[in-house]
Parts: C-alpha cells; sequence; structure tokens
C-alpha cells in the first residue's frame, strides 16, 4: 500500500520536474523560463524526499531554488531583458550542442540500465538522517567536499578578477 | 481499528483548521494592532468606530478589499501577475507547518503532538521557505509592467538574498547547541535556560535579519512611498493587494513564531499554560516589529547592503566559530 503510494507519487513528480524543465528549455521569455526552472527543482526536491533524503530536499529548495534562481531572476530583471532582444530564431548553433549532449546522456543512461544486472534489481530502503549524512560528508567524503570548495573558491578569485575595479578602464 | 482511525483523522482535521483560523485571524488582528499602536504613538486614536474599540475593523477592511475593482495594467504579464500575490500568501503560510507551539497534548490515550509536522529538518524546510518567499513579490512587481514596480522589486530581491545568509549563519549556532535540526528539539534544549542569553550575539544578528527579511521599516526599501510610490505592489488593487498585505502580517506571526523558537524559548516558562507563553513571546516580538516602525526612520539602500555583507555576516561567522570552540572546549 504505502509502496504503491510512493510509486504514484514519484511518477507525478518525475513527469512535473520533466514537463517544467522541458517548458523552462522552451520560452521565449526568460522569466517564465526561471520560473519553469524553479518548479522542476521544486519537483526534484520532493523526489529527494521521497527517496529519504530530507537534507538533500531541503538544500534543492535552499541553494537551487531560493539562491541560484533568484541571482538568474535578479540578473535578468537588472538587464531588462524582454523576449524581442533575444535572436528571432535559434539555429542549428544554438541547440545541436545541446540536443548531442541530451542524446548521449539519454543513450547512456538506457544502455546502462538494459544492461547492468544490479540495474534492475530493487534498491533497499534508505533513510539518510540529517546527522548521519553529515558524518558521511565530512568524514569519508571529506576530500571531495574540499575539492568542491577550493573549486568554488577559484571560480570566485576568477569572478573577482574580470570584475574588478579599473579592468574596464584598462580594456579602453 | 476503523473508528480508532477516524478519531485520529479527526484530531489532526481540527488541529490544522485550528492552526489556519488562528493564524489567519492573528494576521488579521495584526493589521488592526499596528494601525491602533501606530496612531496612538502619533498622538491619534486609530481606527475605532467599526464595532467596540474598532474591533470589527478588520472583518470591514475584508469587505472593501473584494469589492474594489480587480485592476490589470496594460503591460501586465497576466498569469504571472495574477499568481504572484498568492504565492505570497501561501508561501507565507506553508512556513507555519513546522512551528511547535506548546508540548504534546494527551487526549483520549493518544499522543497529539502541536505543530503540523515536526520535521528533523524543520530548521531548514523555514529556510527554504523564506527563500521562497522573494518570489512571489519579485515575479508581482516584475509582471505589473511598471518601472516603479520592478525597482521595488530588485531592491526586494537583493535585500531578501543578502540577508538571508546572515540569519542562517545567525540560527546555525543555535542548531549547534541543540545537537538538532529540528525545532521541536530546539525548543526542548532551552528548557534550563534560553537561547537569548548563551547566543546573545546570534539573537542580535536574527533579529536585525528578520527586519530585513519582512521588508519592514528600518528596511523598507522595496516599498519605499517617498521614492517608488509603493514599490512591488504598485499596480496592485483589491483582494491581491489584500493578498500580499496578509502575507505581509503572517510572516510576521512566523518571524515571531520563530524568534521565540529559537533564542526565547519557546512555550518554556513558569506558572502560566505552555501555549500562553508561545503566543505571548512571538506576539510580544511582532509588538516589537511594530514599535521599531513607528519609531525608527529608514535607512538607506548603500546603508543596508553594508550592514548585511561588511558587518552581519563577518560577525555571524566569528560567532560560529566562537560557538564550535566552546562546545569542543565543554565536551572535552
Amino acid at each position: 500500500m504505502e509502496q504503491l503510494l510512493t510509486n504514484i507519487f514519484f511518477y507525478i513528480l518525475a513527469s512535473a520536474a520533466l514537463i517544467a524543465t522541458l517548458m523552462s528549455v522552451t520560452r521565449r521569455n526568460p522569466v517564465h523560463a526561471v520560473i519553469y526552472l524553479v518548479m522542476g527543482f521544486f519537483a526534484l526536491a520532493l523526489i529527494f524526499y521521497l527517496l529519504g533524503a530530507p537534507l538533500i530536499a531541503a538544500w534543492e529548495v535552499i541553494v537551487y531554488a531560493g539562491a541560484i534562481m533568484v541571482l538568474f531572476l535578479f540578473i535578468i530583471m537588472i538587464l531588462q531583458l524582454a523576449p524581442q532582444d533575444l535572436p528571432a530564431a535559434a539555429g542549428y548553433g544554438r541547440w545541436l550542442p545541446a540536443l548531442l549532449l541530451g542524446g548521449t546522456i539519454a543513450a547512456c543512461s538506457v544502455l546502462l540500465i538494459m544492461t547492468d544486472p544490479l540495474a534492475s534489481s530493487r534498491l533497499p530502503s534508505f533513510y539518510a538522517a540529517p546527522r548521519a549524512f553529515g558524518q558521511a560528508l565530512f568524514t569519508h567524503y571529506a576530500l571531495a567536499v574540499e575539492a568542491a570548495s577550493l573549486q568554488l573558491l577559484f571560480a570566485a578569485v576568477g569572478a573577482w578578477y574580470i570584475g574588478r575595479p579599473g579592468s574596464r578602464k584598462g580594456a579602453k | 481499528m476503523m473508528l480508532e482511525l477516524l478519531i485520529s483523522g479527526l484530531l489532526i482535521l481540527i488541529k490544522l483548521v485550528l492552526i489556519f483560523g488562528v493564524v489567519l485571524g492573528l494576521a488579521a488582528y495584526l493589521v488592526l494592532a499596528e494601525r491602533k499602536i501606530l496612531g496612538r504613538m502619533q498622538m491619534r486614536p486609530g481606527p475605532n468606530r467599526t464595532g467596540p474599540f474598532g474591533l470589527i475593523q478588520p472583518l470591514a477592511d475584508l469587505i472593501k478589499l473584494l469589492s474594489k475593482e480587480d485592476f490589470m495594467p496594460a503591460d501586465a504579464d497576466k498569469l504571472v501577475y495574477l499568481f504572484a500575490p498568492g504565492l505570497t500568501a501561501l508561501v507565507a503560510l506553508l512556513t507555519f507547518a513546522v512551528v511547535p507551539f506548546s508540548p504534546p497534548l494527551h487526549i483520549f490515550g493518544r499522543e497529539l503532538p502541536m505543530v503540523v509536522c515536526d520535521l528533523n529538518v524543520g530548521v531548514l524546510y523555514f529556510l527554504a521557505f523564506s527563500s521562497l518567499a522573494v518570489y512571489g513579490v519579485v515575479l508581482g512587481g516584475w509582471a505589473s509592467g511598471s518601472k516603479y514596480a520592478l525597482i521595488g522589486s530588485i531592491r526586494a530581491l537583493s535585500q531578501l538574498v543578502s540577508y538571508e545568509l546572515a540569519m542562517g549563519l545567525a540560527i546555525a549556532p543555535v542548531i549547534m547547541a541543540a545537537r538538532s535540526f529540528s525545532l521541536t528539539d530546539i525548543v526542548m534544549a532551552q528548557s534550563q535556560l534560553p537561547f537569548i542569553l548563551t547566543q546573545p550575539l546570534g539573537f542580535l544578528i536574527f533579529v536585525v535579519c528578520i527586519f530585513a527579511e519582512s521588508k519592514r521599516t528600518p528596511f523598507d526599501m522595496p516599498e519605499a512611498e517617498n521614492e517608488i510610490v509603493a514599490g512591488f505592489h504598485t499596480e496592485y488593487s483589491g483582494m491581491r493587494f489584500g493578498l500580499f498585505f496578509v502575507g505581509e502580517y503572517i510572516n510576521l506571526v512566523i518571524l515571531g513564531s520563530m524568534t521565540t523558537v529559537f533564542f526565547l524559548g519557546g512555550w518554556h516558562g513558569p506558572l502560566l499554560p505552555p501555549i500562553v507563553w508561545f503566543a505571548g513571546k512571538a506576539l510580544f516580538v511582532a509588538f516589537v516589529f511594530i514599535w521599531v516602525r513607528g519609531s525608527q526612520p529608514r535607512l538607506r539602500y548603500d546603508q543596508l547592503m553594508n550592514i548585511g555583507w561588511k558587518v552581519l555576516l563577518p560577525l555571524g561567522l566569528l560567532n560560529l566559530l566562537v560557538t564550535g570552540a566552546a562546545l569542543l572546549w565543554m565536551n572535552g
């Protein structure tokens, strides 16, 4: 009974996430695209919750929907991007790379699911309590966490270097 | 078995309806309280014609708002313009789901927790929904197709994003001290000593941040009347404006409750029943919000950004460091 309910919720959320992201890449209006993407993240967060990872679900909303997408919106509004400012029709150069990349990933996943015997076996139901999750993150995966945070630091330094005061004047 | 299930379901339903009604009622009467208190502070009586002491004023306001014309600007983005106010009120209402306002009640031989949903990531749920709260305001302002509304939206956006970070840092030491993300556990951890005494710096940072999060004086640049008409809700009228308004006051109730849960010891207190303590503390924080609005001037925008990024954020990090060191030292 509970399994059935979980399955029903999963398919509803998964289709919502797919439809929302699809809408987001096809909208001409950048603000509408952001709204759909936020919906997609929200559906994804609920899927994480359903899979027994409440901490990741909360972070998905706080970081992606609540911070990164808000900054996207901020840039769009500051630049006042209206639909008419965008190129009229997207040519091959715009959607072909995305299509190739998406197609490759989709093909690989299908291949993996078809061939790997482990893929069709049931995952044991799992619940990542916040404490256990944090412990795993900062002991077993500590190196990966530090590497990722260093990368973010490099990106921040790089962004500061490009946007540092006076760099515009030098270009002129 | 069937009867057991029915009683449990009924109890939960009654609890939900009660919480919903009380939160909405509190929001409505906070509007009246604000008008009355502000009036007294400005040497005028405030609304006092509708009913005894003006107590039916919220109902009269509701009828007025519902009967006004629902105006839509020609340049508006129709769908987004229509759903933004609802989003604001909805997100504010949903946040209340994790607020524990009393210890579990024992009724008909079963335990009924006095919180809609005691999530083990309750703190993060609150942070998640307070970060989603920005969308209703920003999208409403953007969809209005008016420059004043757009400026108000951009101000609200950068303000909320800047202060969310410091708010999270102010709560982190509380989580460390309580050793749990669950709001019930955080209240339980304060049965001896409320965290305001052990975390005074965190409390100060948190209070400044929630003033900024609520977009009220002295941080009400998103709706500064003398510069940008009414900011993000310039173009809204009737009940859609009312939903923004209700959302703001529900938010006041929630921020009061959250301050109570994180720093003021939740429902703990001598003599009086727990629920009275909780309501008293939460409403006192709401009163402070109104008090500050009546007595403080508005800051400038650069001052707001400076306080957020150059004062509160480093202080929050320092507080986190000191708390961590103290906890390590105390636990050997």
